[in-house]
């Protein structure tokens, strides 16, 4: 079948750079391509059972804040503990009221939809990351195995 | 006025959500029957199109009624 293949690279694990790889790859297989995903460095965040990932807009100029808050408010917000974790519940409440769908469900989505999840085994081991801590069903390789794909893919990105 | 097989309604939810839906729900079908969506997300307009195109299933009506989208999908 002449299906058309991406492959995307993962390399964050921020709130806001989790969503890009999952809505891609899941809209991707919805319309019939055959979908790699490589989580590398911080993305393996994403392959985690349980996903407490978080969102700062410290060094993030380009997130929107309410009254021009974006101008003080990060870096001296921020000093405050917890600050993080409470704007990452307003970020995901904000889009659970937007009809948005979770990052869990996307990631699902993703695997029913037969979206290949790999892992990179080198980060794995650097960051001695404790694989029980992943969801099933994901593939464990190196650069070259991503290759072998991506070197066929239609469209390949780095997220 | 076409009549349906089975029917989905995606109200409140957004981008990928009602084609991903879709999908799932056009996979439990067969060849031939039609599928009724409901909408809210005025980007599911668009998304229906580039589906209906990609995947080959017929995209047979799309209109918009009382502020919600409404869509005919004919499984290929």
């Amino acid at each position: 079948m002449d299906e058309k293949k991406l492959a995307i690279i993962a390399t964050k694990g921020s709130l806001d750079w989790a969503y890009p790889p999952f809505i891609l790859a899941s809209t991707a297989a919805a319309l019939g391509y055959e979908t790699e995903i490589f989580f590398t460095f911080y993305g393996l965040q994403l392959l985690k059972k349980n996903m407490a990932l978080e969102v700062t807009p410290l060094g993030n100029p380009g997130m929107p804040m309410p009254m021009g808050m974006d101008k003080w408010f990060p870096v001296l917000g921020l000093t405050l503990p917890g600050m993080q974790g409470m704007m990452t519940s307003m970020m995901k409440k904000k889009m659970a009221s937007k009809g948005v769908a979770s990052l869990e469900e996307l990631r699902e989505l993703c695997q029913e939809a037969e979206v290949k999840l790999i892992a990179c085994q080198m980060t794995v081991d650097l960051f001695e990351m404790d694989t029980s801590e992943f969801i099933d069903g994901i593939e464990y390789a190196g650069a070259a195995r991503f290759f072998e794909f991506a070197g066929e893919s239609d469209i390949c990105l780095y997220i | 006025m076409a009549d349906f097989d089975q029917e989905l309604d995606a109200s409140g939810l957004n981008c990928p959500l009602p084609i991903l839906r879709a999908k799932k729900t056009l996979g439990g079908m067969e060849s031939g029957q039609v599928l009724h969506i409901i909408a809210t997300d005025p980007g599911s307009v668009k998304d229906f199109e580039a589906f209906a195109n990609q995947t080959g299933n017929e995209l047979m009506e799309s209109k918009e009624v009382g502020g919600k989208f409404e869509f005919l999908i004919k499984k290929a």
